[in-house]
């Protein structure tokens, strides 16, 4: 509990003395840039590669005859756009972008550096951590919009490819029944999550203390924390929202 | 000037320091010496506002650090410069950039203006050359004197050091303590120096106090230290054989 509470202080320091806001905008687009863009590959192979399996997958237990073929691309865009995109996606964003941040600043922890920007008189917290907690709420989407898009595409080439399924169903398929209001949904969550898997991690990155053992602790734990969070709030929101 | 009064500080019911007074003249290199464990460094960041002391005073030319009022905590945080043991640099950014870096921040003076002042600071600890260079591509004395150029590049009133010595071969720390002392005196800085380096404690040493076990068992200067008659500071001083010898022949 009193991590509970030392993790909200650490939340609301961020908001306290500021910077200047183009201090700001040149860490938070750098942040985009390593935290978004420095992901697209691995969201772009990971989700290609789960929608390609979820297809296969899908057609090889759905044997019954009354059951139209197009029936596996609804399945497939389904999945991906509802759990598969945001949820997948953000795990391994969790794994990758969470022990990159929690590395980062603990290694700036035990190196001063983090003390270096506190004798100059900055907040330290805020300036370090606040664009990254930004940039991935802003970037998560865009990656998770990319990986349901790839999802689908996987699973269309794996299925015209093999001859589960052919493109004219395909095709049929991720159009029939199609819901908007799922698209909201599958944006809100990595929203959501960007925010926990950004502030997690950041969190145990700084209040790192000793040397590098203590430096991959802290990476570990925000993985582990991390992943732990974007489960109970992918259940919340399902909840919540459906 | 700085003024310390009766600075105490404990950890988990464990005392580090157990009253502390001083004062660090202005345009002399102040040490702080002793053992490892004596509190020298939680005593420097009770000093410049790392950690806040569980009593005590540190009053800055007479304005008391920790009256609670955060913008004058403020400001006399931007007329400090601290030069950390590791040199602390930000990784990411070359040498130019972490010593521009204070002045990006804290002021709003024009791109040649910062130019300027980034290349007066870095000419002056000898660095011009290095300007462009990451600090994974430096030596631990160059990362030493990048540090010192970034700790005066806003003109500090008072300048810290935390074992600047520390990793470097005789010959770089001398010429770091040489560098620490020329600045203090050119620009009439008030300097506090940590350090149990002895030959700090011999070239530098205008005011020396000497902490052991959380307290201040001695104060006075380079050319009184060998004269003391305090045993732990003796024995301090005397730990190198070399020393003990010369102690002997006189």
């Amino acid at each position: 509990m009193s991590n509970l509470g030392k993790f909200f202080i650490f939340l609301g320091s961020q908001f306290t003395q500021r910077e200047k806001f183009s201090v700001y905008w040149s860490r938070f687009l750098e942040e985009c840039s390593s935290i978004g863009v420095k992901s697209v590959f691995i969201v772009a192979i990971v989700s290609t590669f789960i929608g390609a399996v979820s297809c296969i997958q899908t057609a090889y237990n759905l044997v019954s005859p009354l059951i139209p073929v197009s029936t596996v691309a609804l399945i497939v865009r389904d999945m991906q756009i509802l759990e598969l995109a945001p949820t997948i996606t953000c795990i391994v964003l969790a794994g990758k972008v969470g022990s990159h941040i929690a590395g980062e600043l603990g290694t700036m922890r035990i190196t001063e550096q983090v003390e270096a920007l506190e004798v100059m008189g900055i907040n330290s917290a805020s300036y370090l951590v606040l664009p990254k907690i930004l940039a991935a709420m802003v970037t998560f989407p865009m990656l998770v919009v990319l990986a349901a898009f790839l999802g689908i595409w996987g699973g269309y080439m794996a299925g015209t490819v093999t001859g589960v399924i052919s493109e004219r169903d395909y095709i049929y398929g991720i159009r029939d029944s199609f819901v908007p209001y799922n698209i909201f949904f599958m944006c809100v969550k990595p929203f959501v999550f960007g925010f926990l898997i950004a502030a997690i991690s950041s969190f145990k990155g700084y209040y790192t203390s000793g040397g590098a053992l203590e430096v991959g602790q802290s990476s570990t734990q925000a993985v582990t924390s991390s992943c732990i969070a974007v489960l109970i709030a992918d259940y919340l929101l399902a909840q919540l929202l459906l | 000037m700085i003024e310390i009064k009766n600075i105490k500080k404990s950890f988990n019911g464990k005392d580090v320091l157990l009253g502390i007074d001083g004062v660090f003249k202005k345009g002399e290199t102040n040490l702080i010496i002793g053992g490892s464990g004596t509190g020298k460094s939680v005593l420097l960041k009770c000093i410049i506002g790392l950690i806040k002391p569980d009593d005590g005073r540190v009053l800055y030319d007479g304005r008391d650090f920790y009256s609670g009022d955060k913008d004058a905590m403020q400001s006399i945080r931007r007329e400090m410069g601290v030069l950390f043991q590791g040199g602390a640099l930000f990784d990411s950014q070359t040498v130019a950039e972490n010593v521009r870096f204070p002045l990006n921040m804290l002021t709003d003076l024009s791109a040649s203006e910062k130019n300027d002042r980034v290349n007066f600071c870095l000419e002056r600890v000898g660095l011009e050359q290095a300007a462009n260079r990451m600090p994974s591509e430096i030596s631990g004395g160059m990362k030493k004197r990048v540090g010192i150029a970034r700790a005066i590049v806003m003109n500090p009133k008072y300048l810290f050091c935390d074992e600047p010595n520390s990793g470097l071969d005789p010959l770089t720390a001398v010429k770091i303590d040489e560098l620490i002392k020329e600045i203090t005196e050119e620009y009439q800085i008030t300097t506090i120096v940590i350090t149990h380096d002895m030959n700090s404690v011999m070239e530098i040493g205008q005011n020396i106090i000497f902490l052991y076990q959380g307290r201040k068992l001695w104060e006075g200067n380079d050319a009184t230290i060998t004269q003391s008659e305090v045993p732990e500071l003796n024995e301090f001083l005397f730990s190198n054989k070399l020393l003990r010898d010369l102690r002997k022949s006189g």
